[in-house]
């Protein structure tokens, strides 16, 4: 058997959810490469994506430091009035035993958030200006990776329209502008996760000395043989 | 698992490599760390199920008090009534919001439990056969990993309302222990769901339907290296 060297490791790609091997093919702009075996999507390209994740990271970065300072419910109920900012929501729970719930409500709704956009930035900035990554890029983008699950704005805006509905006969409740800034921040992210192709961006972080992916001849017959993923428009 | 034949590959351990799961790079066999992104590399990960266990176990234990202990206490001029999760959700029942009752109930109620189940049939199933091929288990995986951080909604509609309700006499709503137990559970769950190698669900249709010449082959390659 015929020792594989390291350009052939280049156009190898292997599905991360199955670990089936597949000839690397990069699909053109706005087509996708799904793995032949559980149809996971391995190489997703799109057009200016660099330049339009890091448009959307800035604007997600707005958003959630606006929402900080505005009210996004307001109630009012016998005369007395409240309003109630990220803030307040994240320290709901500052009295006492339940403070550690207080930190880890405004982790995951306003710290990881953050933390994760600007990692992005950071990591794409240089890419889109066809620099060299800025130091430490490969450790950012992996912590961004490794930060996805715990990024909840989202899933605390659907939170804020549950509350609403669940007091609405105890108390006159209003959304305030953080509110419908935090509903921009769901379509925000979705959008910027479509644009998301790790593929590519982790290709383009390839170390300076490491060749980056280009085909090249396969000298194994048995990997020469390889499907590539399937495309899909 | 006839079904899956069509679906036996070559993997990257077949081929003597090792894959990044989080880059998609692959290495020869022998690297312990993608010299891309960094991560560790392991073609399978033997510790996975105990640690998708441990996490399990936990998760399952801060379920427990997440359920008697109250999520929110509410105090209005007439009335003063701690509810547990189930309890909130009777109440919105009786005040005629079934909507939202469900919504609740689904989120906390439903998706936890149905959560505990899959993972658990996912980790029991690596080692058993079992009667849904692997791309229906590769698909339930996913669905796990993606709902895991919807089922924090109840957490923040506590913090939610705790903060919003502080009409002084009138009316205020309080957080009770069983957020913090019920968070705990959320978080512990998406831990145990990320622990989980899903390369171990295919590794078995590989085991069961390679034909010999292939496995033949793999063999003499393992020994080669
Ligand atoms: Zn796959
Ligand atoms: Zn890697």
């Amino acid at each position: 058997m015929t020792v594989l060297d390291h350009d052939d490791l280049l156009n190898l790609i292997a599905c991360p959810h199955c670990d089936a091997l597949h000839r690397v093919q990069r699909p053109s702009n706005g087509e996708q490469a799904v793995c032949r075996r559980c149809h996971a999507v391995l190489i997703a390209p799109r057009r200016r994506a660099g330049m339009t994740i890091i448009m959307l990271s800035v604007s997600v970065m707005i958003l959630v430091l606006g929402a900080l300072w505005f009210p996004f419910l307001t109630i009012s109920r016998s005369g007395f009035h409240n309003d109630a900012s990220l803030l307040d929501a994240a320290f709901a729970f500052s009295s006492g035993p339940l403070l550690p719930l207080s930190l880890a409500v405004l982790a995951l709704i306003v710290v990881v958030p953050l933390a994760r956009v600007m990692l992005i930035v950071y990591v794409l900035l240089p890419v889109v200006f066809d620099r060299a990554p800025f130091p430490g890029a490969r450790e950012a983008f992996r912590l961004s990776e490794a930060l996805q699950p715990w990024s909840m704005a989202e899933v605390f805006a659907l939170g804020c329209a549950v509350a609403l509905v669940k007091i609405a006969d105890l108390a006159l409740i209003g959304f305030g502008p953080a509110f419908w800034m935090f509903a921009g921040l769901v379509v925000i992210i979705v959008v910027q996760d479509n644009f998301m192709c790790r593929w590519s961006i982790w290709s383009s972080l390839e170390p300076e000395d490491e060749p980056k992916f280009k085909p090249t001849s396969m000298t194994d017959p048995e990997i020469m043989n390889l499907p590539s993923p399937e495309a899909k428009a | 698992m006839s079904g899956d034949r069509h679906l036996s590959a070559l993997t990257a351990r077949d081929a003597g490599l090792v894959a990044c799961r989080r880059c998609t790079r692959v290495w020869p066999g022998h690297e312990t760390e993608c010299g891309r992104c960094g991560a560790s590399l392991a073609s399978r990960d033997d510790r996975s199920l105990s640690r998708v266990w441990a996490w399990w176990v936990v998760g399952l234990i801060c379920y427990v008090p997440a359920n008697l202990y109250p999520m929110l206490s509410t105090r209005t001029l007439l009335s003063t009534s701690e509810a547990t999760i189930v309890g909130g959700a009777i109440e919105l029942i009786h005040h005629g919001s079934i909507g939202i009752a469900i919504v609740i109930l689904v989120a906390s109620v439903l998706i936890p439990m149905a959560k505990f189940a899959c993972i658990a049939f996912l980790a029991l199933t690596v080692e058993r056969r079992t009667a849904l091929s692997a791309t229906s288990r590769q698909h339930l995986y996913e669905l796990v990993e993606y709902v895991g951080r919807w089922s924090m909604i109840d957490v923040f509609v506590v913090a939610i309302l705790s903060s919003l309700v502080q009409l002084n006499v009138a009316a205020t709503i309080n957080p009770g222990p069983a957020s913090l137990a019920f968070a705990l559970s959320v978080i512990f769950t998406m831990l145990s769901a990320q622990a989980f190698d899903s390369r171990l669900i295919w590794d078995g249709i590989e085991e069961a339907d390679r034909p010999d010449d292939l496995a033949i082959s793999a063999a003499g390659r393992d020994m080669a290296h």
